[in-house]
């Protein structure tokens, strides 16, 4: 048994939060760059440079990368080895997004559905845990955005529709979302599972660093492919045109049911904000 | 192409010239509403209340700024997506609203009241929050706060910079698609 202290986590997990929202990950940051360097229209290039100059902004001061600092989504791998000690999974999580948003100077986004009066203080946040063999506890946090999450769409397909489906569905979905979603997006396609797992996949992926393929050399040439279809559209950053309309797309495929072809995008926005920690 | 800079109220005369993809940099006052300011304004219309600012010449910012951290007069504050305020802007545009500030596309209806009442609807650049905070000097929560971030502020913005997306003459500056399915 390994003990891990809630306060240990908390303070962690309120660490990790503030930085996603104010310093953008490499990954992200040099794919702007790239962007930038490749897009020849005035108007896309500026758009890029302005996204460069907004990042370089928020790491040198307090403010955050976007006023939209999300939903707050956790994806937890809780090894069956770990106990923490002096609280629960959820409330520490709970906890310390709560402090994240007030300290870091963070917006509060979550409201009742039908009221829409705010909860106050971003609670609850959206969390996703899994137990797994080992001594291990993984708390991986993602700042969603609302506007790109808006754009994102599940589909039941029917088997024989199969690659050309789902091809079909991901490049429509993103040229319904337009301008709407803050591009250069990122893609998060989730194929297979049930109606409820394919958008936890397609979420899932959106963890994994840009221009890292999946493992798997077939779900990989898929994600080339989505790319080129989903750049060819030519919406280009900000939905001005050009060449960059999504940075990166990221598949993940999971076995379903013989009557079944479910498919998830979930669209992550430029200001694609996640961290990690460890334990 | 051509860039403007231009003074808040805005009047007929300001947005006429305007044309889909010319650059202006706003300065003057300008009021926030999103989703549930929107909703409190319609209400008060309704009701025939008086609304918490004047409407003739006003430009209407969609957004929801976060928290202002010490030192600023305003947190990260970029526009939100502007279509979910589409049922609303007619109306809006109908009382003497001349422009809204958003990203994203409008419906048709909102195209044709701009037409209708010489309004425009600007893009600011999504996602560019922390920059655009940047160009605003002030900020003061004038109605509903209880909406939290999303409460209607009045900023004061210096050389706000803005794209003009669709004008009063029926045109749109976003980039079509080309997918067949
Ligand atoms: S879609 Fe993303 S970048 Fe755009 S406003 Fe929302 S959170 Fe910010």
């Amino acid at each position: 048994m390994k003990s891990i202290s809630a306060k240990a986590i908390h303070e962690a997990v309120r660490d990790m939060i503030m930085d996603a929202c104010r310093l953008l990950s490499d990954d992200v940051y040099d794919a702007f760059t790239k962007a930038h360097a490749e897009e020849e229209s005035a108007s896309a290039k500026e758009v890029m440079a302005q996204l460069i100059e907004n990042a370089d902004l928020a790491r040198n001061t307090q403010l955050a990368l976007c006023q939209d600092t999300g939903s707050a989504v956790f994806f937890v791998d809780y090894g069956e080895d770990v106990k923490i000690e002096g609280g629960s999974l959820e409330q520490v999580l709970s906890d310390a997004m709560v402090e994240a948003y007030d300290k870091g100077y963070l917006r509060k986004s979550m409201c009742h559905p039908l009221t829409r009066k705010n909860t106050g203080d971003n609670t609850p946040p959206i969390i996703h845990a899994h137990v797994v063999p080992g001594d291990v506890l993984r708390i991986r946090f993602m700042a969603k955005g609302g506007g790109s999450e808006n754009m994102s769409r599940v589909a039941m397909l029917k088997p024989a529709q199969g690659w050309a489906g789902i091809r079909d569905f991901v490049v429509r979905t993103m040229a319904e979302a337009g301008p709407n979603p803050c591009p250069p997006t990122v893609v998060g396609v989730g194929i297979g599972g049930t109606f409820d797992l394919a958008p936890t996949l397609a979420k899932k992926a959106l963890f994994r660093p840009i221009g890292v393929r999946n493992a798997d050399p077939e779900v990989a040439a898929m994600e080339t492919e989505l790319l080129a279809a989903i750049n060819d559209l030519g919406i280009g950053p900000m939905g001005l045109g050009g060449k960059t309309t999504s940075l990166d797309v990221k598949v993940e495929m999971h076995p379903c049911h013989i009557a079944s072809l479910p498919v998830a995008v979930n669209v992550q926005c430029h200001s694609s904000r996640t961290k990690e920690v460890v334990f | 192409m051509a860039t403007y800079n231009l003074t808040t109220p805005l009047r007929d005369e300001d947005v006429v010239p305007l044309h889909a993809g010319d650059v202006v940099y706003l300065t003057g006052t300008i009021y926030t509403a999103r989703d549930a300011a929107h909703r409190k304004l319609m209400e008060a219309l309704d009701n025939e209340e008086r609304l918490p600012f004047e409407l003739q010449g006003a430009i209407i910012y969609y957004v929801g700024p976060a928290p202002a951290p010490p030192g600023c007069a305003i947190g990260s504050a970029g526009p939100t997506t502007s279509g979910r305020m589409d049922s609303y802007a007619p109306r809006l545009h109908a009382l003497g609203v001349k422009a809204s500030i958003g990203k994203g596309k409008r419906s048709q209806e909102v195209r044709d009241a701009l037409q209708e009442h010489k309004g425009v609807y600007f893009g600011a650049t999504g996602g560019a929050g922390a920059l655009l905070s940047q160009r605003i000097t002030a900020s003061e929560v004038i109605a509903y706060p209880e909406l939290g971030p999303e409460a209607i502020r009045k900023l004061t913005v210096k050389d706000f910079p803005l794209l003009v997306v669709n004008d009063a003459h029926g045109a749109e500056l976003y980039a079509k698609p080309r997918y067949e399915p």
